[in-house]
């Protein structure tokens, strides 16, 4: 056998780029600091381009009815009122329809199922706003009209209070369609991430409470929910931001219509999303439009005081969980 | 049962009402689960159930006003007999195209960042603590945001703000996808290719990114479906444009506006061709989901 002679010398160190490490490493700091100034450079940009409306009204603008481009009066009590309403709406329809999705998909579906079902869920989060809007003007909104709001109005006309919700012209679209088509929308995040959540609860804590006899329903709200409420929470919060900051679903539907003297879920009304995409493109410069952005830093202080509250309950989840297992 | 009973033969009156009370209490339970499970199904059903609608709805009105003419022609003023989409579908695909070139490097850097150079540093944090106040920001403030930084210092409305716009909706996406993905990577493959001298910019290129490469490419794949549909950013960067222009100083069709225009409008042939837009993006948003779902699960 021929033995291999060894070389004479060590192969070199192979000539590496000196200055690539360092490029690299700024490159990549220097794009997180751009994330960072994105996020100033959008609350700057909105403090700067509202300021003659914050000098005109100050705090005030926040409860001021009248809304009159043309005596070039401006408050946005009307579109504050819209967004928060349509918001509430899509919650209280979603949050429990998500918890059931969620609930099936975590407890109820044979295994062959979830992945389909999870998959069609998020298809549902993935289908434009565009559409929704469409759909909901010119299918659902006539829909909505005959066969929920007309009932609802016979049957609440002369009751007090609550006839005044649902009086006002059923054409299928408002507060309460935008709502519902809002609901529709936010459902796949709050339902996606309840399913994770309760994906990490510990099955020992489930079988614990199925060995003592619990029913499914009795370990869904008595085991996995208490355990799990923190990244619930979140869940809806995340989901109450997309529905605050939603434009175009609810453009479509809302009907556009500065005004606040029927408080009637059937009556046209306005978002602040929605009065930015109809009025802005138009609105001269001066007041009229520094009220518009005026309202953009209101819905954007809105959605991020609710999304900085959701991350923090999600990361405590994520915290505890570390802990405990 | 009896049997065990016995002893207590004397408050056997009490027992029996025990007993039937236990039997109710068994029976309550056992009616509130079958009582919750059954929403829970018609929650799941309710979900789906608008899913196939709305798909089935753009499907029913949209289908019908696909052809060559969609393609080829240019948006119609109200009640014209033709026309087409053309001019708004080429601005979507270049404006969507253009903010995914620009906005991929700088989320792939930063969600290199993340997750290879300052995964506990307080800068990390609090990037990851921004980037999802990003992700989940109203889409239309950041076009309030791209207004007033480009549109009102060029005293015009251009594709390129548009561009812009969309690439600021495009970073946050892919910061969150590539530092997930990267995390994802073993740490056993870093620290061999540094035993072997390797420089960390060649480490993240040559093993990490390389092994992470189907996740990246799937976050790009779902920033896009998410830009191609977004109109509210455009509305008042891009704006519209009735013409053809491939030049990006100037006011930009794109498909979401028009349709926005179209579907508002009262006019028949303007509400047809809106139906088709929709159709259009509706599948094209689908088609790149489903693309971002198969890819990555092959890789994995």
């Amino acid at each position: 056998m021929e033995r291999t002679q060894p070389r004479r010398e060590p192969p070199g160190r192979r000539q590496t780029l000196p200055w690539a490490d360092l490029l690299f490493s700024v490159l990549a700091h220097g794009a997180a600091w751009l994330t960072l100034a994105l996020l100033a450079g959008i609350i700057i940009s909105l403090i700067v381009g509202a300021a003659p409306a914050i000098r005109e009204y100050g705090l005030g603008f926040l409860w001021s009815t009248d809304w009159d481009p043309v005596q070039n009066k401006y408050g946005g009590l009307v579109m504050i009122y819209g967004t928060l309403m349509t918001s509430l709406i899509a919650l209280v329809i979603a949050v429990p329809v998500s918890f059931g999705i969620a609930l099936f998909l975590t407890e109820l579906s044979p295994a062959w199922l979830k992945r389909p079902l999870g998959t069609a869920v998020e298809l549902l989060a993935a289908v434009p706003s565009i559409v929704y809007g469409m759909w909901g003007l010119l299918v659902f909104g006539p829909l909505l009209a005959t066969y929920v709001q007309q009932p609802l109005q016979s049957l609440f006309t002369g009751v007090p209070y609550l006839g005044a919700l649902f009086s006002g012209p059923p054409v299928g679209i408002g507060l309460l369609s935008a709502g519902i088509i809002l609901a529709i929308m936010v459902i796949p995040f709050i339902a996606s991430v309840m399913r994770d959540v309760f994906e990490v609860t510990p099955p020992m804590l489930k079988e614990s409470a199925y060995g003592l006899g619990s029913t499914t329903w009795e370990v869904m709200f008595k085991v996995v929910l208490p355990y799990t409420k923190t990244g619930v929470v979140g869940g809806i919060m995340l989901g109450l931001g997309r529905a605050l900051g939603e434009t175009m679903a609810v453009t479509f539907v809302i009907g556009n219509m500065n005004q606040l003297n029927s408080l009637s879920l059937f009556e046209a009304a306005n978002s602040i999303t929605s009065a930015l995409a109809n009025e802005f493109a138009e609105a001269g410069e001066g007041l009229h439009q520094a009220s518009l952005i005026y309202l953009g830093l209101v819905l954007f202080f809105i959605t991020f005081v609710v999304l900085a509250f959701s991350k923090v309950l999600l990361a405590r989840l994520k915290k505890g969980e570390g802990s405990r297992s | 049962m009896s049997s065990v009973v016995e002893p207590h033969a004397v408050l056997g009156g009490t027992n029996v009402a025990l007993q039937a009370s236990r039997v109710r209490m068994h029976a309550k339970r056992k009616r509130v689960n079958a009582i919750a499970l059954t929403l829970s199904l018609a929650a799941m059903a309710f979900g789906v159930f608008w899913l196939i609608w709305i798909l089935v709805e753009t499907v029913r009105l949209g289908i019908g006003g696909i052809s060559l003419a969609l393609f080829t022609q240019m948006t119609p003023p109200p009640q014209a007999e033709d026309g087409g989409l053309a001019n708004a579908i080429f601005g979507s695909v270049t404006m969507v195209g253009l903010a995914t070139l620009l906005g991929t490097p700088i989320g792939i850097l930063a969600g290199i960042y993340l997750a290879e150079y300052g995964q506990k540093s307080w800068l990390g944090s609090i990037t990851r603590f921004i980037n999802d106040i990003l992700l989940a920001a109203p889409s239309i403030v950041i076009g309030l945001f791209i207004y007033s930084v480009v549109v009102a210092r060029m005293k015009s409305f251009s594709g390129i703000a548009g561009v812009l716009a969309l690439a600021l909706i495009v970073i946050p996406v892919v910061i969150r996808t590539t530092e997930n993905m990267l995390a994802l990577i073993p740490n056993a493959l870093r620290e061999a290719a540094y035993a072997l001298g390797t420089p960390k910019w060649k480490v993240i290129m040559t093993v990490t990114l390389k092994a992470a490469r189907a996740g990246v490419i799937t976050g790009v794949l779902l920033a896009l479906a998410r830009i191609a549909g977004e109109t509210a950013p455009l509305l008042f960067t891009a704006l519209s444009n009735q013409f053809w222009t491939s030049n990006l100083g100037e006011p930009m069709a794109s498909l979401p506006v028009t349709i926005f225009k179209f579907a508002m409008s009262p006019y028949e042939n303007w509400q047809k061709l809106a139906w088709a837009g929709v159709f259009l993006i509706t599948i094209g948003v689908l088609v790149l989901n489903i693309l971002a779902r198969t890819f990555l699960r092959n890789k994995h």
